[in-house]
């Protein structure tokens, strides 16, 4: 009986909530977030002005993220899915500020290593040789099995994380992985 | 008992109870050889290794592939909503699952319906189902590292991905980040937030700090924070006080660092078999010291 008195408070509307601005973007609601990740990809391969948000606390079951997107494209956008076979479970205007993905970098020397953390996620690499040599933090299970697939491979030979990945931790190891490659590469 | 919960980076592993052993660097359970790699699989082993050196406790796991799809996570949050009353543990540790709002809330409703209460432990995706769902303040212990504290402390953070950038990421801030999430019941009555100097908070105050001993490599290996959780969860098994298991299991994973002396590039597995030393350590300086020569 706890549990569900706390869940119930939490599931009250806080006060502070920001009021709604006029609906000239929308969302789209996908089945998992590798779906999202390759949405992202076509999208802004076919130059699509779009953003991987946060989805509104309405919809949000845990570990989500949705394309928000200019609505005048949406029927031009929801063909190329189409085309891509992608299926979005929804397609809703936005009502709300959506939740904006980190963009703090945070960066260790170790000297013959770098580390660099994106919210959750580290990425360690041999500053020489750019062999991948560690993995840490997160919490969605493909944490674990990126690390197997990366770990022991060089910047340029690895997979990218967002090729393999499937969760909220998965996209932000691809955020530290782009910023390992930029300060890394050439 | 100590139950251990979590998954697995393996599709091909169904869902696999049972108690867990160390044997040639791996872990067995129930007829089952998993390698020893960052996430539950470094927890368990972790937790088997404090059991076995303080021959108190045992423990049982729960585990299944999951490599990221949640298919696993959904078998195995299902497996413990309707079969949890016929166990019984003194604590379980909620690891590495797919955050699942939904299915969250009916396993602590379950865990809640049990004659007896164990002491819960959450971290990883658990952990943040647990805060999404506003029920952090049900669990005893969370082990955020930094990141997952600014989490915590960003109410309306549903994941460490989208917590805003005024909560700010920075050690400093730990006591600030405690305080802010225990005032918004998204943590519970203790915390250890894994860092460089790892601070314990009760009732969302920090009441002790631990710095040494430093090695800094530690922070880059992918599970040095899952052994803490595993030897947390042992500890707090055995009998011990939590908060004085909270101090325990910090000094003692600081002391895998200084007696394993590993790179960033050492991988877990290699930390294990140094954590009964490091427990010896921690409990008995004087004589570790002795027999160390």
């Amino acid at each position: 009986m706890s549990s569900m008195l706390r869940f119930l408070k939490k599931l009250a509307p806080r006060k502070d909530a920001a009021p709604s601005p006029a609906p000239d973007r929308g969302i789209l609601v996908f089945e998992n977030t590798s779906d999202v990740i390759q949405a992202e990809k076509r999208l802004k391969a076919h130059g699509f002005p779009i953003a991987v948000k946060g989805p509104p606390p309405e919809i949000q079951k845990g570990c989500d993220l949705v394309i928000e997107f200019p609505l005048m494209e949406k029927l031009s956008i929801e063909r190329h899915l189409e085309a891509a076979g992608l299926h979005p479970l929804a397609v809703v205007p936005v009502t709300a500020p959506l939740l904006e993905p980190v963009s703090l970098f945070y960066a260790k020397d170790f000297g013959s290593y770098l580390m660099v953390r994106a919210a959750n996620m580290k990425i360690t690499v041999n500053k020489e040789s750019l062999r991948i040599v560690n993995i840490s933090g997160g919490g969605c299970p493909d944490v674990p099995y990126l690390a197997d697939r990366l770990v022991g491979k060089t910047l340029n030979e690895a997979p990218q994380p967002k090729e393999i990945g499937h969760t909220l931790c998965g996209y932000a190891l691809q955020l530290a992985y782009e910023e390992l490659c930029r300060r890394c590469l050439p | 008992m100590l139950a251990v919960i979590g998954t697995v980076p393996d599709p091909s592993l169904p869902l696999t109870t049972g108690t867990a052993q160390l044997k040639d660097g791996r872990l067995h359970t129930a007829g089952v050889s998993i390698p020893i790699t960052r996430g539950t699989p470094a927890l368990a082993a972790a937790a088997v290794a404090v059991a076995e050196r303080l021959s108190r406790t045992e423990v049982f796991v729960f585990l299944v592939g999951d490599v990221g799809r949640g298919g696993g996570s959904r078998v195995l949050y299902q497996f413990l909503a309707e079969n949890l009353p016929g166990f019984s543990f003194d604590v379980m540790v909620f690891h590495y699952l797919q955050p699942d709002v939904d299915w969250h809330n009916k396993v602590l409703f379950a865990v809640e319906a049990l004659p007896r209460r164990p002491l819960l432990i959450a971290d990883a995706g658990f952990m943040y189902a647990a805060k999404m769902s506003g029920q952090a303040s049900a669990y005893d212990i969370f082990t955020p590292d930094i990141g997952e504290m600014a989490f915590l402390a960003d109410e309306r953070a549903p994941h460490p991905f989208y917590t805003r950038g005024f909560v700010l990421h920075d050690t400093r801030n730990v006591p600030e980040l405690v305080a802010r999430a225990y005032a918004h019941e998204d943590a519970p009555r203790w915390l250890v937030v894994k860092g460089e100097t790892d601070h314990i908070a009760e009732a969302g105050r920090v009441v002790a700090t631990v710095r040494e001993p430093v090695w800094e490599a530690m922070e880059a290996i992918g599970g040095t924070g899952d052994t803490l959780t595993g030897i947390l969860g042992a500890l707090c098994a055995s009998g011990k006080d939590p908060l004085d298991a909270c101090r325990t299991a910090a000094l003692t994973n600081r002391w895998v660092g200084r007696l394993a002396r590993p790179t960033p590039a050492t991988q877990v597995a290699e930390l294990i078999p140094a954590i009964p030393d490091a427990l010896e350590q921690v409990q008995n300086p004087v004589l570790a010291e002795e027999a160390g020569g």
